[in-house]
């Protein structure tokens, strides 16, 4: 089965209309996803239908809800596959969830002189939380280099690992080039030392199958929002054992036991990670979207990616002058690139007036910018709703810049 | 000319344009006319950076006008940083300290200098108008 394309695109209201004009080609799914019609009404039902503040009130809307938001937490669970529902805890993106293991973790188990391992292709939200923690701890930061195909050095990191690494922090995918990295293989060298590895899932949980258990990473974090879900919510996945030992990073309600003024006793998994009212919206709208996306089919949305991609590297690789940075065979649908000569904020904005959406600059990955010597990118990237007339377009708005610019 | 005079000839030569395209083949040819900064000035020191592109001000004092030199590594940037410096050099600090340019939102790239486009020019009016605070301070001690 594939995807029936004029359908899906009817479940997504926001694509069906013009912006300048123009029908709108909107290809910056890397930066945000937009949202299927059973989110938005999902949503819109949970505030004129149902709401309530979960897990306190004994009352019926609470109740009802409360269970939505737990059911939330199992379709979660089933879909990266983990092995209990308090492993997920609901974040507000990525970046808290990133956050949170920084402090937690960084708390209790990194001490003076010890190492963490990031790699060149993180996004700044991989950087900065550990940058932070190396700074409160007087520990360092070292760093998986890459090749000229935008791939991790596997025998590099195998060097850079030691006694003294404590934590090894990457990206499944990397948001800026695209390329999807061999996180089993960094997962299982970091175990044979026992280090722990957080996987940065932001920009792959959207585009293919994740299985937490059959990758064996200790933390597994994505954002909802680009995952067709709501904004401002998150997953951070842990391993049982490790939620269990670490400490809190935030405090407040819903993740205490009892609290006095001399002690405060702190709540079950998931709830110890959960202070503060939750998102319990954004939560049941991303189960939704999850939902959404399993009836599509994981495989048919890889297989019409897939396609897509190999579809606009070839017609963008066409076009004299245009350089793809990050060729690594394996690649998710995102296209980086340049055009010689052509600065491309002036780029971007020609193609903003042809009616298509694309991202330029350095994605908030600058040191992968760093590592090919240039200030910015071109970046296209689809989704499952994208089509090949849509890549067309990218391309007729290229050749448009080309003759003003070149 | 006075100021409200640039800003209306601009504002003019922007009327005949209603395609994007077009806006941004004026800018281009614009971006030609710009006072080019002295090399030698093109350094960090003289640098506004954006998040998008970069922009390079220099200012200095003729007589009692302030005059601007500017560069930018993007084209349209480049155009637009023509058309602030076209309003804004060989003016009196105080007028350019005082300059409301609505000129911008008449021909349409407000949206250019909005915080949200780090594109740097926003920080070059407001490094405009620093200098001739800097400058006003100076003439009148």
């Amino acid at each position: 089965m594939s995807i029936n394309i004029q359908k899906v695109r009817s479940d997504f209201p926001i694509l069906n209309q013009k912006v300048y004009q123009k029908p709108l080609v909107y290809l910056d799914n890397g930066a945000t996803t937009q949202k299927p019609i059973v989110v938005i009404d999902e949503v819109a039902k949970i505030y004129s239908q149902e709401n309530a503040n979960i897990h306190r009130g004994v009352h019926y809307l609470s109740e009802q809800l409360t269970q939505k938001y737990e059911d939330a937490r199992k379709v979660v669970q089933k879909f990266i596959h983990a092995a209990h529902d308090h492993e997920v805890i609901f974040t507000s993106g990525t970046t808290e969830s990133i956050n949170t293991i920084a402090y937690s973790f960084g708390d209790k188990y990194i001490h003076e002189g010890d190492e963490i391992i990031i790699s060149t292709l993180e996004h700044h939200a991989n950087i900065v939380p550990w940058q932070m923690l190396c700074e409160r701890k007087n520990v360092s930061l070292k760093i998986i280099p890459i090749n000229d195909k935008g791939e991790l050095l596997l025998d590099e990191y195998e060097k850079l690992i030691s006694s003294k690494t404590k934590i090894v922090a990457v990206n499944h995918v990397s948001n800026a080039i695209g390329t999807i990295n061999d996180v089993k293989k960094i997962i299982d060298i970091a175990h044979q030392k026992d280090i722990p590895v957080l996987i940065d899932g932001a920009q792959s949980i959207q585009h293919g199958k994740v299985d937490v258990q059959e990758l064996g990473c200790d933390f597994y974090v994505f954002s909802g929002h680009k995952i067709y879900g709501p904004n401002g919510i998150g997953v951070l996945y842990g391993k049982e054992k490790w939620l269990n030992e670490l400490p809190p990073f935030m405090t407040g309600g819903e993740m205490i036991k009892n609290v006095t003024f001399e002690k405060t006793t702190f709540n079950e998994l998931p709830f110890k990670f959960e202070a503060g009212t939750p998102n319990y919206v954004g939560a049941i709208g991303l189960a939704k979207a999850i939902e959404y996306i399993q009836g599509i089919g994981l495989e048919n949305i890889e297989a019409h990616e897939k396609e897509l991609l190999e579809y606009a590297t070839q017609k963008l690789n066409a076009i004299e002058g245009l350089k793809i940075i990050g060729t690594s065979a394996k690649k998710i649908s995102v296209i980086s690139f340049i055009l010689e000569n052509i600065h491309h904020y002036d780029a971007g904005m020609v193609i903003d007036k042809m009616g298509v959406a694309v991202r330029t600059g350095h994605h908030c990955a600058e040191p992968v910018m760093h590592r090919f010597h240039i200030e910015g990118t071109i970046r296209a990237s689809f989704a499952f709703y994208n089509t090949k007339e849509e890549v067309d377009r990218l391309c007729e708005a290229l050749m448009t810049v080309k003759q003003m610019f070149g | 000319m006075t100021l409200q005079e640039r800003q209306d000839e601009i504002i003019e030569e922007f009327l005949i344009f209603d395609d994007w395209m077009d806006k941004y083949n004026y800018l281009i040819e614009l971006s030609k006319d710009l006072p080019v900064i002295d090399p030698k000035y093109k350094t960090k020191e003289y640098l506004i950076e954006g998040c998008q592109s970069k922009v390079w001000l220099y200012a200095e004092l003729d007589g009692d006008k302030v005059k601007f030199t500017a560069d930018s590594d993007a084209i349209i940037t480049k155009g637009i940083a023509a058309l602030l410096v076209r309003v804004l050099s060989a003016l009196e600090p105080k007028e350019i300290m005082n300059a409301d340019l609505y000129f911008i939102d008449k021909i349409g790239l407000q949206q250019n200098l909005s915080p949200t486009r780090s594109n740097g020019l926003l920080a070059m009016v407001k490094q405009m108008k620093l200098y001739a605070m800097a400058y006003n301070a100076k003439m009148n001690q």
